[in-house]
């Protein structure tokens, strides 16, 4: 069996990281983004990203940190509110920005893991994000077209994994985190348990081992970015 | 006397028809989940990959990895399923939702909404308005009929970049319910001592009486 495993995320990302590259990240919001994979990333020092993430993280946390240090050319992305340093960069033209509705970028990741190079969706017609698009009425109503991703490296944080690198996730941070592993000509996953073979439900792995090709155990701070509450 | 915030949600919460499921915007169309009206049972989708929201937790019962769209903690009921985002729009997109109740910065009288940027000034993006308002069946917006400045939000042609064309179905505002109807906004309802002279007088969408 090929030896998935690495100690920690920087080695698991070795040989992978090149100035320019294209990268899909997992996550929505805060929650379950690959956390050491982020950081990692930033020490390695690469630059010129072009990323694919439906959020750009906070400032001193998530894919933040990469804009902090300007690593960033591009973001794809659907709602970036809550980063100020993002809108900063984007509003003096540092950065570049790409605006996707949360499930056309969903859907690309889908397509694109998927081998298919474009679909047809009615979210965007008549909006800005339709423009430049194909349009294409289908029994009487029209659609743009969307193209797959597919991405050079997909970074991905599952709850656990095994060696073979069957994820699963947990609860809401599973979010596009599958859709990722799917579309990254390699895919690294960054997990809080690493189990033995046999011990995940093989009727509930969430992403097949086929799409991961790198694993690593990582510290997860899991932060909370709305800690919200019902008083009793 | 227009309504406040909580009563537009409550008004909005008279729009939820038992055994179906919805999906709630970010901000005032959350409080909308406070007012279900007794009897009436519906199933709230979060788009961030969830069937079933439940309430905000206790404090002992916060988790990182159960959250809303609007990255707010929230709790799991015993009907809940989680999926990946492609799922969840899939259930959008794909007209599986019955009623989606959204917020919104402009809306013009055929029913076209502005609720994702401003132009050089705020850049937030679309999340997934975009997804729901092209997806989901019926399409009801609360917001205040006027903007700080106190000009009106009810258009006959928004300013601001659409969200979506000929989507809206009903607005919700601080004055009253109005349809989105042939030759433009329908009066359904007027808030308490509220008149149509005052509605009339905030807005610049053709009335239709």
């Amino acid at each position: 069996m090929a030896n998935k495993r690495f100690s920690d995320a920087s080695s698991a990302l070795e040989g992978l990281l090149f100035d320019g590259m294209t990268i899909a990240a997992g996550g929505f919001g805060l929650c379950g983004i690959p956390e050491n994979l982020i950081s990692a990333i930033r020490d390695s020092g690469v630059k010129d990203l072009t990323i694919y993430s439906n959020n750009a993280g906070v400032d001193d946390f998530g894919l933040g940190l990469l804009l902090q240090t300007k690593q960033v050319k591009k973001m794809v992305s659907s709602y970036v509110g809550e980063n100020a340093e993002f809108m900063r960069q984007y509003l003096s033209g540092e950065l570049e920005l790409e605006f996707n509705p949360q499930g056309t970028l969903a859907e690309r990741m889908r397509a694109g893991g998927a081998g298919i190079p474009g679909f047809y969706t009615k979210t965007g017609v008549g909006t800005l994000v339709a423009e430049g698009k194909e349009h294409k009425d289908f029994d009487g109503e029209t659609y743009i077209m969307e193209r797959g991703i597919v991405a050079d490296l997909a970074i991905v944080k599952a709850w656990k994994g095994d060696e073979h690198g069957n994820l699963v996730y947990r609860k809401t941070s599973r979010n596009f985190n599958p859709l990722a592993a799917t579309c990254g000509k390699v895919t690294v996953a960054e997990v809080e348990e690493i189990v033995p073979l046999g011990s995940l439900d093989p009727d509930n792995i969430h992403t097949p081992s086929v799409y991961v090709q790198r694993l690593l155990k990582g510290q997860h701070e899991k932060r909370i970015e709305q800690r919200t509450i019902r008083t009793a | 006397m227009p309504w406040d915030r909580n009563q537009m949600a409550a008004r909005a919460a008279q729009e939820l028809e038992d055994g179906t499921y919805v999906n709630l915007g970010i901000g005032i169309p959350t409080l909308v989940s406070n007012y279900i009206p007794e009897g009436v049972d519906v199933t709230l989708q979060s788009e961030n990959g969830m069937l079933g929201m439940g309430p905000f937790p206790t404090e002992d019962e916060i988790d990182a990895d159960l959250i809303n769209a609007g990255k707010q903690t929230i709790t799991e009921l015993d009907r809940t399923s989680y999926f990946n985002s492609a799922d969840s729009f899939a259930m959008i997109r794909g007209g599986h939702i019955a009623l989606s109740i959204l917020g919104a910065m402009e809306v013009s009288e055929t029913g076209d909404l502005a609720n994702w940027m401003i132009p050089g000034k705020l850049v937030k993006g679309m999340g997934g308005a975009m997804d729901l308002v092209a997806g989901v069946k019926r399409v009801v917006i609360i917001m205040d009929h006027t903007n700080k400045a106190g000009e009106t939000k009810l258009l006959k042609e928004c300013s601001l970049p659409l969200t979506g064309k000929g989507v809206v179905d009903r607005v919700i505002s601080n004055l009253g319910v109005f349809d989105v109807v042939e030759g433009g906004l329908k009066v359904v309802e007027l808030a308490p001592e509220v008149t149509l002279d005052e509605v009339k007088q905030k807005t610049e969408a053709t009335i239709v009486e």
